[in-house]
C-alpha cells in the first residue's frame, strides 16, 4: 500500500485524456511492438481523447482505425499479443463488451492459464465507463466487477491524470491482459462538466503506478471511505469539506483486480468504520467484495455496520433526475459518512 | 419535410441551453443526439410500404424511421425530454425508443437490432400473420458479426425480413471505403442465398420501388432481401461533432440535400408551388412545436420511482 498520494515531480498540469495519450506515446517510442487499434482512434483521436494526436506521430500503421467489428479486432489484438506484440485495443464504451465477450472472457482471460503459462497475452483493453450526462442504459455503465469477476484479467480504473498515465504505462508493460477503464468524467473533456481534479500535475518522464496498489489521497482516522475512479473525486470533495468535523480516510483503489486487500484492512483496522462508494451496480460486485475482505479476515474490525453508496440494481435511466437519484453523489456520500459516525 | 423539421427543431432546442460552455449533459435534452438529416428518403421510401403491424428495428439514429413508421411524435418527443409521458416514461432516451403499437424499437448497440428483426419475423410466421420485420443499420454496422448471423438465420428459415443498410459514407470519423472492402455492399446477400440490391442517388422514389419489391417478397413468403441504400449524412455523427475529418466533402454534401432536390424536381414537374411548400412547412412546424410543448408540459419522473420497471 502506498501511504499517501505520490508526490508529483512536475508542476505541469494535464487532463487525464492527455496523460493517457502521453503515456501511450512514450511507450510506443521505446517499444516498436506497441500499437493501438479501435474505432475512431486515428484522426478523431478517440471519442474521449485517449488517443489524441497519436496518429500524427505514429501514422496509420500503428494507430489503426477499425471497422465496427469488436469481436474481430479484440480477437485480433489477442492474436497479435500471443505473437509478441503489445496491442492497446480500445472498446469505445464498455457497454459494447457484449458483442465481443467471448474473446474477452474465454480467450483473452484464459489463454495463459490454459497453456500452462506457456502463452502470454500482454494486451491492454482500454475502454470508457460511467455516466452522469444522460447517455442512458447502453452507454453509461461501469461494469468493472463484470470483468474483475473473471480470473486472469487485471482491471484498473484511475481517478486522476497522474495515476492514469502511470497505470497505462504499467498496463502496457504488464504481461497479462489489463482492462484499462477510464471514466468519461475524469478525462477533463472540454464538452462535459468536470471536477477540477480531472486536470492535474503529471510528470514528464515515463513512470509506472503499480497495478494492484491502492493509494490514500486523503488520510484520516475516523472513517475509511473506499472508492475507485470518478467517485474518488467526489469522496475527496466530501472529505475536504468535512475537515475539522470528521477525519475521513479516502482510499483510492486504483486497481479493482487484483484488489489491494491489505490496504483496505490496514485502513479499517485503524478507523473501524467503512463506507464504500462505487458507481458500479450494488449487488454481486465490488462493494460486496470489499466487505467480504473485512469479514473474511475479522468482522470485529468493524465498530458499526458498513455503508454502501453503490449504484442501485437498476439499468441507468435516461432522465436526469432519475439518473442522479441513482448515482453516488456527494450528498449521498456525506450522509453515509455521517451515518457511519453515529455508531 | 416533416422529419427534417423535426430534426432541425430538436437540433435548435438541443443546443439552446448548452451555452456558453457546451456541456453534453446540460439542458432540457441532455446526452448524445444523433440526427438523421439527409437520410429522410430511406425512412419515407421504406415506410410507405409498411403497415402498422410490420416491425422495424432501428439503430442509434432512429428519429426519421420512427416518424415515418407512425410512432407518435408527442410520446417520442416526451421521451427525448425525459418525461413520464414519453414512450419509455423517461427511462430510455433518444437511442432507446420502443413503441409496441407500431412494432418499433431501436438500440444504441450497433447491428444488434438485426437478430431481433429475425425473431420478430419468427413470431409473425408462428402466429400466421403476413407482417414483415425490417432491420435497419448503418454501413458501419454492416461490418458487425450479428448482421451476418441474422442474415444467415433469416435465409435458412426463409423468414419475412428486409435488411436495410443506410450507407451514409461515414461511421463517425471512419470513411466507408476504409472499413468495407466492396463498393456495393449488397453483393454480400449472395453469400446467404438471398437477393441483394444497392440503390444509388438517395432518391425517395427509387428507394420506394426497391423497398416495395423487398417487402412484397417477404410478405408473400419469398424470404429475406438485403438492400443497401446510398444516402447522405448532412450533419455531424452526433450533435457537437466538429467533423474536421470530413474536409471539403462536408460542403459538397450540403449540395445534395435530398429535400431541396426533391422539392426542386416536384416544382419543375409542376406538382409543387410556393403556396404548397409554405403550407407543408407550416404544418410540419406546428406539429413539431406542439410535440415539444406537450413534452415540456409533461412531468419529469419522480426519483422515488427509480426502481420501477426493472422486472415485469
Ligand atoms: C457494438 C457497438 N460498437 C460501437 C458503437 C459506437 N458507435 C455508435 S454509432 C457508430 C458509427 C455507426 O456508423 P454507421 O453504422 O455507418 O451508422 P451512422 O452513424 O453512419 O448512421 C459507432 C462506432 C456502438 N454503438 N455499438
Amino acid at each position: 500500500m502506498t501511504a499517501t498520494v505520490e508526490t508529483a515531480t512536475g508542476q505541469r498540469r494535464l487532463t487525464t485524456a492527455k496523460a493517457i495519450s502521453e503515456g501511450i506515446a512514450q511507450e510506443m517510442r521505446v517499444n516498436p511492438d506497441v500499437f493501438v487499434m479501435g474505432e475512431d482512434v486515428g484522426p478523431y483521436g478517440g471519442i474521449f481523447g485517449s488517443t489524441g494526436g497519436l496518429i500524427d506521430e505514429f501514422g496509420p500503421k500503428r494507430i489503426i482505425d477499425t471497422p465496427i467489428s469488436e469481436t474481430g479486432f479484440i480477437g485480433a489484438g489477442i492474436g497479435a499479443a500471443t505473437e509478441g506484440m503489445r496491442p492497446i485495443v480500445e472498446l469505445m464504451f464498455v457497454d459494447f463488451f457484449g458483442v465481443a465477450m467471448d474473446q474477452i472472457y474465454n480467450h483473452m482471460a484464459k489463454i495463459h492459464f490454459e497453456s500452462g503459462g506457456n502463452v502470454k497475452v500482454p494486451m491492454v483493453l482500454m475502454t470508457a465507463v460511467g455516466g452522469g450526462y444522460s447517455d442512458a442504459a447502453q452507454h453509461s455503465q461501469c461494469l468493472w466487477a463484470t470483468f474483475a469477476h473473471m480470473p486472469g484479467l487485471k482491471v484498473v480504473a484511475p481517478s486522476n491524470p497522474h495515476d492514469a498515465k502511470g497505470l497505462m504505462i504499467a498496463a502496457i508493460r504488464d504481461d497479462n491482459p489489463v482492462l484499462f477503464m477510464f471514466h468519461k468524467g475524469v478525462m477533463g473533456l472540454p464538452w462535459m462538466a468536470k471536477n477540477p481534479r480531472s486536470i492535474g500535475p503529471v510528470p514528464e518522464e515515463a513512470y509506472e503506478v503499480p497495478i494492484g496498489k491502492a493509494a490514500v489521497p486523503h488520510p484520516g482516522t475516523d472513517v475509511t471511505v473506499v472508492s475507485v475512479s470518478m467517485s474518488v473525486q467526489h469522496c475527496l470533495d466530501v472529505a475536504e469539506s468535512l475537515e475539522g468535523k470528521v477525519s475521513v480516510e479516502v482510499l483510492d483503489l486504483r486497481t479493482i483486480a487484483p484488489l489491494d486487500r491489505e490496504a483496505i484492512l490496514a485502513s479499517v483496522s485503524k478507523t473501524g468504520r467503512l463506507v464504500i462508494v462505487d458507481e458500479d451496480y450494488r449487488s454481486f460486485g465490488l462493494s460486496g467484495e470489499v466487505v467480504a475482505t473485512i469479514t473474511d479476515h475479522d468482522p470485529r474490525l468493524l465498530k458499526v455496520p458498513v455503508q454502501r453508496v453503490a449504484y442501485p440494481d437498476v439499468p441507468v435511466p435516461y432522465a436526469r433526475g432519475l439518473e442522479y437519484a441513482a448515482l453516488p453523489t456527494r450528498d449521498k456520500i456525506e450522509a453515509a459518512i455521517m451515518q457511519a459516525m453515529k455508531g | 419535410m416533416r422529419i427534417r423539421t423535426y430534426e432541425a427543431t430538436i437540433q435548435q432546442h438541443y443546443h439552446a441551453d448548452k451555452k456558453p460552455a457546451w456541456d453534453i449533459g446540460a439542458g432540457l435534452i441532455p446526452g448524445e443526439m444523433h440526427l438523421a438529416a439527409g437520410q429522410e428518403p430511406v425512412a419515407v421510401g421504406l415506410c410507405a410500404n409498411l403497415r402498422d403491424d410490420d416491425a422495424i428495428t432501428a439503430p442509434h439514429r432512429p428519429h426519421h424511421l420512427a416518424l415515418a413508421k407512425g410512432v407518435d411524435m408527442q410520446a417520442m418527443t416526451a421521451e427525448i425530454y425525459g418525461r413520464t409521458t414519453g414512450l419509455g416514461k423517461g427511462r430510455g432516451g433518444h437511442m432507446h425508443l420502443f413503441d409496441p403499437s407500431q412494432h418499433f424499437s431501436c438500440s444504441g448497440i450497433i447491428a444488434e437490432g438485426m437478430p431481433v428483426a429475425v425473431g420478430q419475423a419468427m413470431a409473425f410466421r408462428h402466429k400466421g400473420l403476413d407482417s414483415v420485420a425490417v432491420g435497419v443499420a448503418g454501413e458501419g454496422a454492416a461490418n458487425q458479426g450479428a448482421f451476418y448471423e441474422a442474415m444467415n438465420l433469416a435465409s435458412i428459415w426463409s423468414l419475412p425480413v428486409v435488411f436495410i443498410v443506410e450507407d451514409n459514407d461515414w461511421a463517425i470519423s471512419v470513411p466507408r471505403d476504409s472499413a468495407t472492402p466492396v463498393k456495393d455492399g449488397s453483393v454480400r446477400a449472395s453469400a446467404f442465398g438471398m437477393p441483394g440490391e444497392r440503390v444509388e442517388g438517395n432518391d425517395v422514389e427509387r428507394i420506394y420501388e426497391a423497398c416495395k419489391r423487398a417487402v412484397e417478397r417477404a410478405r408473400g413468403g419469398g424470404g429475406p432481401t438485403l438492400l443497401e441504400v446510398h444516402t447522405v449524412r448532412l450533419w455531424g455523427h452526433f450533435e457537437g461533432d466538429a467533423q474536421a475529418y470530413r474536409g471539403e466533402e462536408l460542403a459538397e454534401k450540403q449540395q445534395q440535400d435530398p429535400i431541396a432536390l426533391y422539392e426542386a424536381r416536384l416544382r419543375a414537374d409542376g406538382l409543387l408551388d410556393d403556396a404548397a411548400v409554405a403550407e407543408i412547412a407550416a404544418t410540419a412546424q406546428a406539429e413539431v412545436d406542439a410535440a415539444i410543448a406537450f413534452a415540456l408540459a409533461s412531468p419529469e419522473p419522480s426519483p422515488a420511482d427509480l426502481l420501477q420497471y426493472v422486472y415485469a
